[in-house]
């Protein structure tokens, strides 16, 4: 035993210990090995895998691998609990959630030492970040659905949603995907991670404790097996998803064309941005609360550090020093600073990388002390003459190893911070306002940090750009990814019952009579070419396509768009993009209503067009050029209206949720309607700032080409909006696969949507491929916020103040 | 900073006799030496290094919340820490009724405080456990000095127009003088705030440096007054200042303002030791006071220390609490974890 004497000279710090009997007699309770939980029932062990303790290598639990059997029983349970669980009133379901969070918090330490105990983070994150922000979730939700018939007037529940969570926050992500999904009226089958079980199961336990009706939450462990099951599972009508790239990518293929709404939430390489006029003492306490927390286990970690050449080795030698004071050791010991990897194929990956990092050029440094042997543990690393093209500084680590990169002036710190497929968080330091806030729209990632980092609240959504996945968690914008529009699901109940809504559409159509041809006179010859970059461009294949009308006359032919026409588009587009993005809403509203004018003033003539193609009466043609009108009308209106909002989060600051244009995007356009389906698409995409690559109606597309002498004349600057006709299917796939497209909507037929989604898992771009037929000239489908809301994402930039 | 010097070698442990140098290792943080640390001289006053510090607030406030969360103390740990808190306190009085009386009191209770059976269970009767000074109005240097005798105990007096610092210029000169002719060996002095509110830096650093100079040998503390200099920069740019002028100590508060001794004001105030340190081999004391009353937060600040200074920082020669209160407190926790009763403070010897 140490005297009090002896410390009294060395001032060390000693153990802290938390206690772990708690936590143990919960274990020794269910004899350290669990079943699922099923309806509301627990299901007796089967199939064992071990549960250990990172920090000590000892097995804690055996949980069970569930199998196919397990998850159809969990899809069903939760299938008969839907109904009532989603006609409850939302003051109902509020009170759930409600009791949720109380029964959390009463239980908050035995969740943070059994979180510790499994995953091996420390005690002080578990007790003050990760439970706590649990809590906050499930009352930020419970506010939701108290408020979701008002405020989300018109929609309602996915139905069973199917949700796959990672290691490093097994509860926090836990909650993330509850409490909105349950909030929204979703019914949900949860699969914790393999590595990290246990706190969902005793979460399982406190929803059994408070009565939460059978099947409303289900808790099924096992490993990716157990995980593909739900995916493949015909009566998910949606997948959440938290992990890695690589598993979202093989997620969005198996889902591809099954009509499950998708969220994803996957990889990172952030950056952490420190400017010259930085606090640097500041600094290198946010690359500790960046890299070095959770181990670096993180996605949304800064692991890319890119300070500015001439503060560059000040901050390196503040951080080495810094470095020597952490303190690794026991997870349950209060004073530590970090804690151990999650399991040994975790602690592989680091080292290999590091050694890799090494091998290939970078200097690599670690504190002098040395990591305890008796667990999985790895000191907190900084890498030195890193270059872009490193492989450590391209790759996603998930540890605690820091890389370093200098830029010379803001620009190239955006370039850099760029120069990676993944798109998550950022953050930037600086005590410059109007640099921050320069630099923070032009990074590409769901959340950015100023001066601050890994902050999160209920309210404030939290997802990415680009391979980081889309969707978001938290806060208006992550309820949507729970939702769906209430029309879709009357259709789908309609459908059910045999009475196929497009079917109807089409049947309406074919009743109507066609007038013949309005006028006598031979036409005038007509060569509608491709529309790129502003001007009409010949195809690159050199043939053309018939086009005829709806009573097989020959009406005219169009372009035979191919795969370099298509990349011809993307460029023209990514060339307009810089500055249609930017431009300010207003202007964006002036150019649209100019559109509608142009297009108002040659009526008759695309009403005419309209007839000949679809075959539709005048008088309904007439009304789809003018349902056309209109509707560009709404998106000019909407174009400097669409705000995002200022976020009420709990620190002395503001997080600014700012709807962000996706980029360049393409669509593919329905068949029907020729001229309104087309508008209905390019109009709230370039609304929004995004430029697009259409591909017009197959069958019908001679709207959209005349269409392009109206976007001449109408000020539309070059490249905004892209025409290429021809075969849809294939255009729109290689739409999909481009890896520089970053949206793509598909309006096509079912077969079409399989392989748009699959193709689109390349760089994991945001697809909307509806599955229901909609009705464009009805406004409560055709246009709206879920097309607005579609056409952005969003970006919660957090704006810490206070001097 | 300009007066960089250049660091010698690591001595080996104890360093040897009189005053050694600071001393630098490769990739790791200088330290001072273990022994006599050699006083601040000052050095010119450099403007560039006061106007381009940046501090940001938030960022500090963030770094004060988990500091107490990231560290903590236990069982033997805590009284042997809680000892050394004891070791660095400066136990004070400041009152307009303070007498001759209640002055002796706190000097037998700076002799002795804490209770020899408590002393003997901690096995630390030979640690020599004494306060780091005791500090008073300068009208009862002679009475503390008095009592004092023969402990190597100094004193401390608060001094120039405290706690405002408003008098005439001559006349706080003329405290220092009075207090150091008194006995008083260290001289807290307070700054001119209105210097640091107009950004008048070298009306700032020549105070200091005047008042520096009137101590003479006696070590003088700067209070900033930190609870009125506005923003956590203006706090900064003070200490550096305070410290290019020669102060041996910068300190936090009067006890008088509103807002005293907070752990944001000891971060950002300690980065600027260790920035002037590792400028220019130097090593100035740290001493918050005003508002320190519980053990717990005692600890706070030597986990402050600790981690953002070092070891050596936590001897009195480098750092010193301002307390009155927080002794009695201190000794309620040692008695609890020596006899597994939570204590009452009435069973201790009041100061």
């Amino acid at each position: 035993m140490t005297s009090v004497a002896e410390i009294f000279q060395t001032m060390d710090y000693g153990p802290a210990p938390e206690s772990d009997k708690d936590a143990n007699g919960w274990l020794t309770l269910h004899d350290r090995a669990f079943g699922h939980y099923i309806n509301g029932e627990w299901t007796a062990p089967l199939d064992t895998f071990e549960v250990i303790n990172p920090a000590t290598k000892k097995v804690i639990a055996r949980v069970s691998q569930g199998t196919t059997s397990d998850v159809n029983a969990a899809v069903a349970a939760a299938k008969a609990a839907l109904p009532a669980w989603r006609a409850l009133p939302g003051h109902a379901r509020a009170r759930w959630l409600y009791a949720l969070a109380r029964e959390l918090q009463r239980n908050a330490r035995l969740f943070a030492v059994i979180e510790s105990m499994d995953n091996g983070k420390s005690i002080r994150e578990t007790r003050d970040i990760d439970i706590p922000l649990v809590a906050r979730h499930f009352y930020h939700h419970a506010g939701w659905a108290q408020l979701a018939a008002t405020e989300f007037e018109g929609y309602t529940a996915v139905g069973v949603v199917g949700q796959i969570i990672p290691w490093n926050f097994p509860l926090l992500m836990l909650a993330w995907k509850v409490a909105p999904a349950l909030a929204a009226g979703n019914t949900v089958i949860m699969k914790p991670a393999e590595f990290t079980p246990l706190t969902a199961l005793l979460f399982a336990e406190i929803c059994e404790k408070a009565g939460l009706p059978p099947g409303v939450l289900n808790i099924i462990t096992g490993d990716g097996e157990t995980g593909k099951a739900m995916v493949d599972h015909p009566d998910i009508d949606k997948i959440a998803f938290t992990g890695s790239t690589e598993v979202g990518r093989a997620i969005r293929k198996a889902t591809a064309g099954s009509g499950k709404k998708l969220s994803l939430e996957l990889g990172g390489k952030s950056p952490f941005i420190v400017y010259e006029d930085a606090d640097l003492d500041s600094v290198v306490e946010g690359v500790v609360d960046a890299i070095w927390f959770n181990q670096g286990q993180v996605c949304c970690a800064g692991s890319r550090l890119l300070v500015q050449e001439g503060v560059a080795d000040k901050l390196i030698a503040k951080l080495r020093a810094r470095m020597e004071t952490l303190r690794i050791g026991s997870p349950l010991d209060k004073a530590v600073d970090m804690g151990a990897i999650v399991a040994p194929v975790q602690l592989e990956r680091i080292q290999q990388l590091v050694q890799q990092g090494q091998d290939e050029g970078a200097t690599m440094w670690q504190p002098s002390w040395a990591c305890p042997t008796d667990g999985y543990f790895y000191p907190p690393t900084l890498f030195t003459e890193v270059q872009p093209s490193s492989t450590i500084a391209q790759v996603e680590i998930f540890g605690p190893v820091m890389v370093t990169m200098t830029f010379r002036t803001p620009e190239e710190s955006v370039a850099l911070a760029n120069n990676t497929p993944y798109g998550l968080a950022a953050s930037i330091w600086t005590e410059n306002i109007n640099l921050a806030l320069d630099i923070a729209p032009k990074i590409k990632s769901g959340v950015v940090w100023i001066n601050a980092t890994n902050l999160f609240d209920a309210s404030a959504g939290f997802g990415g750009y680009r391979e980081s996945g889309f969707g978001r968690e938290g806060g208006r914008e992550g309820m949507f990814e729970y939702l769906v529009p209430a029309w879709e699901r009357e259709q789908g109940s309609a459908q059910r019952n045999g009475k196929h809504a497009a079917a109807k559409v089409a049947k309406k159509r074919e009743a109507r009579t066609t007038t013949g041809s309005p006028s006598d006179m031979p036409s005038l010859d007509r060569t509608p070419k491709l529309f790129i970059g502003g001007k009409q461009a010949r195809p690159d294949s050199g043939y053309a396509r018939k086009v005829f009308g709806a009573d097989g006359a020959f009406i005219g032919e169009v372009g035979e768009g191919n795969r370099k026409d298509i990349r011809n588009a993307v460029e023209a587009a990514h060339a307009a993009s810089k500055g249609w993005s930017k431009a300010t809403g207003h202007a964006r509203a002036q150019i649209l209503y100019y559109i509608a004018e142009n297009l108002s003033a040659r009526r008759d003539e695309f009403a005419q067009r309209i007839t000949s193609l679809s075959g539709a009466s005048s008088r309904d043609a007439l009304r789809e050029v003018d349902a056309s009108i209109s509707r560009l009308f709404t998106y000019g209106a909407w174009a400097d209206k669409y705000d995002g909002a200022v976020h009420n989060v709990p620190i002395r600051g503001v997080a600014l949720a700012m709807n962000e244009p996706i980029g360049v995007m393409g669509l593919a356009c329905p068949d029907e309607a020729p001229l309104l389906g087309f508008i209905s698409l390019v109009a709230p995409a370039i609304a929004m700032g995004n430029t697009v690559v259409a591909i017009p109606s197959e069958q019908w597309p001679l709207a959209a080409t005349d269409f392009y002498s109206v976007l001449d004349t109408s000020d539309l600057p070059g490249g905004v909006i892209n025409i290429v006709t021809g075969p849809r299917e294939a255009l729109a796939r290689v739409l999909a696969e481009h890896d520089d497209v970053e949206g793509i909507w598909y309006f096509g037929p079912q077969s079409g949507v399989k392989d748009v989604e699959l193709a689109s898992a390349v760089n994991m771009k945001r697809t909307w491929a509806s599955k229901h037929a909609r009705d464009w000239t009805d406004a409560a489908q055709g246009e709206g916020r879920e097309f607005l809301r579609e056409a952005t994402q969003v970006k919660n930039i957090w704006v810490p103040y206070g001097e | 900073m300009s007066a960089k010097r250049t660091f010698e070698t690591l001595p080996r442990s104890g360093g040897g006799t009189g005053p050694s140098r600071p001393t630098l290792v490769t990739n790791e943080r200088p330290i001072p030496p273990t022994g006599h640390v050699e006083r601040n001289p000052g050095m010119p006053l450099d403007l560039d290094v006061v106007r381009s510090i940046r501090v940001n607030r938030s960022a500090v406030e963030r770094r004060a919340a988990t500091l107490p969360t990231r560290r903590t103390v236990k069982k033997e740990w805590q009284a042997a820490w809680l000892l050394r808190a004891i070791t660095l306190m400066d136990l004070t009085t400041l009152s307009g009724d303070d007498t001759p009386g209640n002055v002796r009191r706190l000097c037998a209770k700076a002799r002795r405080p804490v209770r020899q059976d408590i002393l003997e269970a901690l096995g630390a009767q030979d640690l020599g456990i004494r306060v780091g000074a005791v500090c008073v109005y300068h009208g009862l240097v002679p009475t503390a000095v008095d009592a004092l005798r023969g402990s190597d105990i100094p004193v401390a007096a608060v001094s120039t127009g405290f706690p405002a610092g408003l008098s005439p210029f001559e006349q706080r000169l003329e405290e220092i003088h009075a207090s150091v002719a008194a006995g008083a060996r260290e001289i807290d002095i307070v700054i001119t705030r209105a210097h640091v509110l107009t950004g008048n830096w070298s009306a700032l650093y020549d105070e200091v440096k005047a008042f520096r100079e009137a101590c003479g040998d006696a070590h003088m503390k700067s209070i900033l007054a930190t609870g009125e200099l506005a923003t956590l920069t203006n706090v900064a740019r003070a200490s550096v200042v305070a410290m290019q002028a020669g102060s041996d100590f910068i300190k936090t508060s009067t006890g008088k303002e509103g807002v005293n001794a907070t752990l944001p004001f000891g971060i950002v105030m300690t980065r600027m030791i260790r920035e002037y340190f590792e400028a220019t081999g130097y090593a100035v004391g740290f001493k918050p006071a005003g508002g320190i009353r519980t053990a717990k937060q005692s600890l706070e600040f030597l986990f402050l220390m600790k981690e953002e200074l070092g070891r050596r920082w936590l001897e009195p020669d480098l750092f010193r609490f301002g307390a009155s209160s927080l002794l009695t407190d201190i000794e309620r926790q040692l008695e609890h974890f020596v006899t597994g009763r939570y204590a009452a403070a009435h069973r201790h010897p009041m100061p």
